[in-house]
């Protein structure tokens, strides 16, 4: 079990390695839209690899929920 | 369309190639007489055991120039796309943050003969092996034969349209055609015109070499490609993109573009003879040739020089030259550049009409590379050996594709 800032870290591995934001700019207050730039397509991409990594399930219906990073590492830390 | 035709010029242009990885190194390479041709660097020729183990391949590959995030979301064939329209926009002084020209006035137009093919066959081995949640979302917009087209597009934000003709090995000349027509018809002031190709692997090479058109040459690749000699046995698979920026001349001017040439006119025809084969008349090519040299107002004699799309083919290089005797007379100087860069597919016509527009404007036609023994069927004037220096003002390139595509597109010098 990955505590939150193990989350965030890797999370932040995920979003630089789909969508080449530095690990570092990638905060839990950020939205994936508005700040980072993220697009649909990417956000898949990322949904999938946090899958694999956290071992969570991301529904489409959960994901489109997902605003921040901060929800996401939250709905991570509850579901892994 | 009515009145006298509008005047269309280059203003700039790129291309990546196995024989360089921008325009100047790439005309250099083919001036100075090296070879495109090598030993095919994949693992698929040992496991398939394919015949052909020579191919000619990029001589940069695409992601030593474009991020490595914006790459991971392009095929490859949108991959040099990109590095040739983006060398072209800058060469023709429209890069930098001040916009030269209204995105609604801008279109692009770029071929390609297979697109994607290869994320095509890449998503699928996932999903037989992975299942759904492997598959990316980016698997349509990669695959999409419209994905050069749309992604020069998009680098661009060229709005006033986005075009992609595919005609196999006809494509990137036919985008030079397309491109024309958008200027006469007013639709823009600028086009982004050319062709895109990367697609060189296992079901490729095998479904030429099962269609028996390529060359086996394995243990000299560098000869391999040899249009118009006797000892040809077929193409060599190439990868690449050229992209060329037309303009309408009184803006291009008004902006102070320099002007390399001008497309003077273009010729579209169809043989509806056979699917791969040539019509053995070549009524379809001489056709193309003739409504090319017609469009630009000119008349057979006044064509100084064909770039041919001699593909190195038994059947196909000669049913060319007589279709070049019967359109044009026996007067027009000949090169191939196919033995030099190899065949770059729906690239080939793009790359090879920026080769004729260069001979015009520097006065030079390179030379046909491994030309020792000319077929007795054409008989006509190939340039080899050496590049030949001689006064140009006009030129006609041919490109060809499976399906009885002919397009032919006429350059004249400024």
């Amino acid at each position: 079990m990955a505590d939150n800032a193990e989350i965030l870290s890797g999370l932040s591995e995920i979003v630089e390695e789909v969508a080449g934001i530095d690990a570092g700019d990638v905060s839990a207050e950020k939205s994936f839209v508005d700040d980072l730039d993220i697009d649909s397509l990417s956000m898949v991409e990322i949904a999938v690899q946090a899958e694999d990594k956290f071992g969570v399930k991301i529904p489409d219906e959960q994901l489109a929920e997902l605003k921040t990073v901060g929800d996401a590492v939250d709905y991570i830390a509850k579901n892994q | 369309m009515t009145g006298a035709p509008v005047e269309v010029v280059v203003t700039g242009y790129g291309a990546t190639t196995p024989l360089g990885g921008d325009a100047a190194s790439t005309w250099e390479a083919l001036l100075a007489g090296k070879s495109g041709v090598g030993r095919t660097d994949a693992e698929f020729v040992e496991r398939f055991d394919l015949p052909v183990k020579i191919s000619a391949q990029l001589a940069v590959e695409p992601t030593e120039v474009i991020p490595r995030v914006q790459a991971r979301r392009l095929d490859r064939c949108e991959q040099v796309a990109i590095v040739a329209a983006r060398e072209a926009w800058a060469h023709a002084g429209l890069g930098g943050d001040e916009p030269k020209v209204e995105p609604e006035r801008v279109a692009a137009v770029v071929g390609t003969g297979i697109g994607g093919a290869m994320t095509l066959l890449g998503q699928d081995d996932l999903l037989e092996s992975g299942g759904l949640r492997k598959v990316s979302p980016l698997t349509v917009p990669m695959l999409m034969p419209n994905g050069p087209a749309a992604v020069v597009s998009l680098e661009l934000g060229a709005r006033a349209g986005v075009h992609a003709p595919v005609s196999a090995c006809a494509s990137g000349a036919e985008a030079l055609a397309w491109a024309y027509r958008l200027i006469q018809e007013g639709d823009a002031d600028v086009v982004v015109a050319g062709g895109a190709e990367a697609c060189i692997t296992g079901i490729t090479v095998a479904g030429f070499v099962q269609s028996r058109t390529l060359s086996s040459r394995n243990d000299e690749p560098e000869r391999a490609s040899r249009p118009f000699d006797t000892g040809r046995d077929g193409f060599v698979l190439g990868e690449g993109a050229g992209i060329l920026v037309l303009e309408r001349a009184d803006f291009a001017r008004a902006r102070g573009a320099t002007i390399h040439g001008r497309l003077a006119g273009h010729g579209l025809t169809a043989d509806a003879y056979h699917i791969t084969g040539p019509d053995p008349e070549g009524s379809g090519q001489s056709r193309a040739m003739l409504k090319a040299v017609r469009s630009a107002g000119l008349e057979p004699s006044d064509i100084d020089h064909v770039n041919c799309h001699a593909t190195s083919t038994v059947v196909g290089d000669v049913g060319e030259s007589a279709a070049i005797r019967k359109a044009l007379g026996d007067r027009p100087v000949l090169t191939a550049p196919k033995s030099s860069m190899g065949h770059l597919v729906g690239a080939a016509g793009a790359v090879e009409s920026l080769f004729t527009m260069l001979s015009v404007k520097e006065g030079v036609v390179p030379a046909t590379l491994n030309l020792e023994n000319l077929d007795p069927g054409v008989e006509l004037d190939v340039v080899a050996g050496e590049p030949r220096k001689m006064e140009l003002n006009a030129a006609v390139n041919n490109s060809f594709g499976f399906g009885g595509h002919n397009a032919s597109v006429v350059f004249t010098k400024v």
